[in-house]
């Protein structure tokens, strides 16, 4: 045993060694929570003539559609702008980091659920401060960047869920996409295509934002509300999702599904519907396969409101105000009734903000206008006067969705244990 | 989504030994300069040797102390979003661990934490340890064969993560096409409370194996090859071998992989967050998952308590940090 130990140590130097190592180890995590990472590129404070921007759209590069559309705002604002991209939920951090340094860039265009978050930290402008007028916006997408009563930013165009079908699956199973209308006639049509031999529905359960994002139409079209959790209509709308997967209408893997994987499912053909968003139009229309949608049904009937989606431009404040002229030209440039339509024509997806944008883009693409009608019943999340509650309340809802269809949980329980995490959060 | 975690990516592997291999030579040399030339006061070569432990030193303020103290700073604070950016959160001492302490999350994250990193080493270990034995044989192929199990060590996180998780997936994975054939029934790998803790450990014991092999394996090499041969004179099997030489030659190794092993399970964050984002609900969550979440996976960031969950992850860390120092100190009294 004794010739085991071939480097006697210095104690000190052993225990200074094994702390490192422990320190080493872990002190990873707390490099992360204090934040991650230095401030990226493009903080403002350069020159005068050049002026920052982020979005959260990576995938269109420099040489891009979009990238020239920011660069062609800027030149008609007389200045150059330095765009950077980031992924969604980077940017938010990012915003926070850069406003803790005092260096936020000009510009940001914001995931919608965010915009409160940010303003509640006092970093953005108030597009009354600004100048800017937002009389035309459709008042349900202005709502989700609306704190305390002022608007903090302007939607350049919104996006929503709704139900895609795959037309030869229907028809394969007998059933009509017209005869949809609520709850029922769903999953009346989820049965028979079940015993045709397809799969009846897929949706994103995932434990993150977006599964509340796929929830909220069911949870809003049962009558339900986000203040009250656990109220009955909530409770029917968990029900729905359950039976769903009881009844194998519905995958199990739902419970782990992203949106993007729900896609995918769906593209393999052998899928009857599936919940996804206007971001998918193009894919849809170059699938194997003839597909078409019908609005997420209410339970009783009608059109369910769905979560809006998309992108708010905002301003954060800058020391120097002298900037802020140039910033609400560059601004004005991106959300005239033209320059809407440009951007819903740049990324293929995105529906203007105001009636005439709409109305101009419906005479260029007729076949948006079921789109169309589902952004104009859809709801901001962050509306309602909810603000930063909703994140923590959405926490609690997606672990709700999640134990209830992995069965940890009844959905009468896990939604009471949802609203009782969500009032212990939000006060 | 998906490409969140990506940016925690990096597993620690590399900087765990890299960051002690620098620390331990180092830190001799300071206290060993100026006692040689004590009577001339502050020499040059004093002065050089202050100068080439200051890159050290910087280093080790910049990137380690500073992010620890800022750690424990976050956690005494109330850091809500307005008060990070604002800068002016109120201090409220140990109450965000009292939050954690007291959270229905606790006890899961705590039961969740012990299984995931005590089944991965020990069958890390184990794995790790019969593929290092099989391959000091020396056959044909074997550095070939070698080399490739070390590829899951080689892939990105995101690649083997998610691999793994289109594998085990409830519908189409096939892992369960396999036990369909068998005529055995569907089992929801991830979206199962029972089993979705069992599956991202087999993923994470898999990733595992080539760090302990070759710890291990390099171990063996310091073996005199003496030893085998004069006990098998003696008559000594394969299996008495292994019992009687091996293992009692390789401990040092095995201890020091056993820590690093230790250190690195616990903070695992990126292989269960892709592979169930610690759900369905809590199932899957350890106290890593439960920082990183409270931290980046909400809309709305919690920087206090999430620091809070990553100190106390710290200070297991360390607890079995000095057990390890403990048992070396004995081994070298011995």
């Amino acid at each position: 045993m004794q010739h085991t130990v071939r480097h006697p140590r210095r104690k000190p130097t052993t225990l200074a060694a094994a702390a490192a190592l422990a320190l080493v180890g872990v002190g990873v995590l707390g490099a992360c929570s204090s934040g991650g990472g230095a401030g990226g590129p493009g903080a403002s404070g350069g020159s005068d003539d050049t002026y920052t921007w982020w979005d959260p759209y990576p995938q269109h590069d420099a040489s891009s559609d979009w990238a020239g559309r920011v660069q062609a705002c800027g030149e008609e604002a007389g200045v150059t702008i330095e765009r950077t991209a980031y992924d969604t939920t980077a940017l938010t951090n990012q915003a926070l980091l850069a406003a803790q340094e005092g260096a936020s860039p000009d510009v940001i265009l914001l995931d919608n659920p965010a915009v409160s978050t940010l303003a509640d930290t006092g970093m953005l402008t108030t597009v009354e401060e600004f100048g800017l007028d937002t009389s035309a916006i459709d008042q349900n997408l202005l709502d989700a960047g609306v704190v305390d009563g002022a608007a903090y930013g302007i939607p350049i165009g919104a996006n929503t869920l709704s139900l895609y079908y795959n037309a030869e699956v229907l028809a394969d199973a007998g059933v009509d996409p017209e005869s949809i209308g609520d709850w029922d006639s769903l999953t009346a049509a989820l049965k028979k295509v079940t015993e045709a031999g397809h799969k009846g529905i897929t949706f994103a359960g995932i434990g993150t934002e977006e599964g509340s994002f796929q929830f909220l139409p069911w949870f809003w079209g049962a009558g339900a509300d986000l203040t009250d959790l656990d109220s009955p209509e909530a409770v029917e709308a968990l029900e729905l999702w359950t039976g769903w997967l009881d009844k194998g209408y519905a995958p199990n893997s739902v419970i782990n599904n992203s949106q993007n994987t729900t896609w995918e499912e769906f593209l393999t053909g052998d899928f009857g519907f599936v919940e996804n968003g206007t971001w998918q139009v193009n894919s849809a229309a170059d699938a194997g396969f003839e597909t078409g949608i019908v609005q997420l049904p209410g339970k009783d009937g009608g059109v369910a409101p769905a979560p809006t989606g998309g992108e708010f431009i905002v301003a954060p404040v800058q020391e120097d105000t002298d900037r802020y002229e140039t910033t609400r030209a560059i601004v004005e440039c991106m959300t005239t009734p033209e320059g809407f339509v440009e951007t819903a024509n740049t990324f293929a997806y995105y529906i203007p903000p105001t009636q005439d944008g709409q109305t101009a883009l419906l005479e260029e693409s007729p076949e948006l206008e079921p789109w169309v009608e589902a952004v104009n019943s859809a709801k901001g999340r962050t509306s309602d006067g909810l603000g930063t509650d909703y994140p923590v309340i959405s926490e609690a809802l997606w672990t709700a969705v999640q134990n209830a269809l992995s069965g940890a949980a009844s959905p009468a329980d896990a939604l009471a244990t949802a609203q009782a995490d969500a009032e212990s959060g939000t006060h | 989504m998906t490409s969140t975690p990506a940016t925690v990516g990096t597993r620690g592997t590399h900087p765990g030994p890299r960051g002690a291999a620098g620390t331990v030579p180092a830190a001799p040399a300071a206290p060993a300069a100026p006692a040689r030339r004590r009577h001339r006061g502050p020499s040059a070569s004093q002065w050089a040797a202050v100068g080439f432990a200051a890159p050290l030193l910087v280093y080790l303020v910049v990137f380690y102390a500073y992010p620890l103290w800022r750690n424990i700073d976050l956690s005494v604070h109330d850091y809500t979003i307005r008060a990070f950016v604002q800068g002016n959160a109120e201090f409220v001492g140990f109450e965000n661990y009292a939050e954690v302490f007291s959270s229905s999350t606790f006890p899961t994250a705590l039961v969740n934490t012990v299984l995931f990193t005590f089944v991965s080493i020990v069958f890390q270990f184990a794995a790790g340890l019969a593929l290092a034995v099989f391959f000091r044989s020396g056959f044909r192929l074997s550095s070939t064969l070698r080399a490739m199990f070390l590829v899951p060590w080689l892939l990105p996180l995101i690649v083997s993560a998610s691999t793994w998780s289109w594998m085990l997936n409830s519908d189409n994975g096939i892992v369960n096409s396999v036990l369909g054939a068998f005529g055995l029934e569907q089992i929801n790998w991830l979206t199962s409370p029972d089993t979705a803790l069992l599956s991202v450990t087999i993923a994470n014991i898999w990733l595992g194996i080539p760090f302990n092999l070759v710890i291990l394996y390099s171990g063996l090499q310091n073996i005199p090859g003496e030893v085998y041969e004069a006990s098998s004179l003696d008559g000594a099997g394969p299996w008495r071998q292994f019992w009687s030489i091996t293992f009692p030659l390789l401990r040092p190794v095995s201890l020091i992989t056993l820590l690093l092993g230790l250190i690195y399970t616990l903070k695992v964050v990126d292989v269960i967050w892709i592979m169930t984002t610690g759900g369905p609900g809590d199932a899957s969550t350890t106290f890593a998952i439960w920082s990183y979440r409270e931290a980046f996976g909400t809309g709305q960031p919690d920087f206090s308590p999430a620091a809070a969950v990553g100190n106390i992850l710290i200070l297991i860390a360390l607890v079995f940090g000095f057990l390890h120092l403990q048992l070396q100190r004995r081994q070298e009294a011995s």
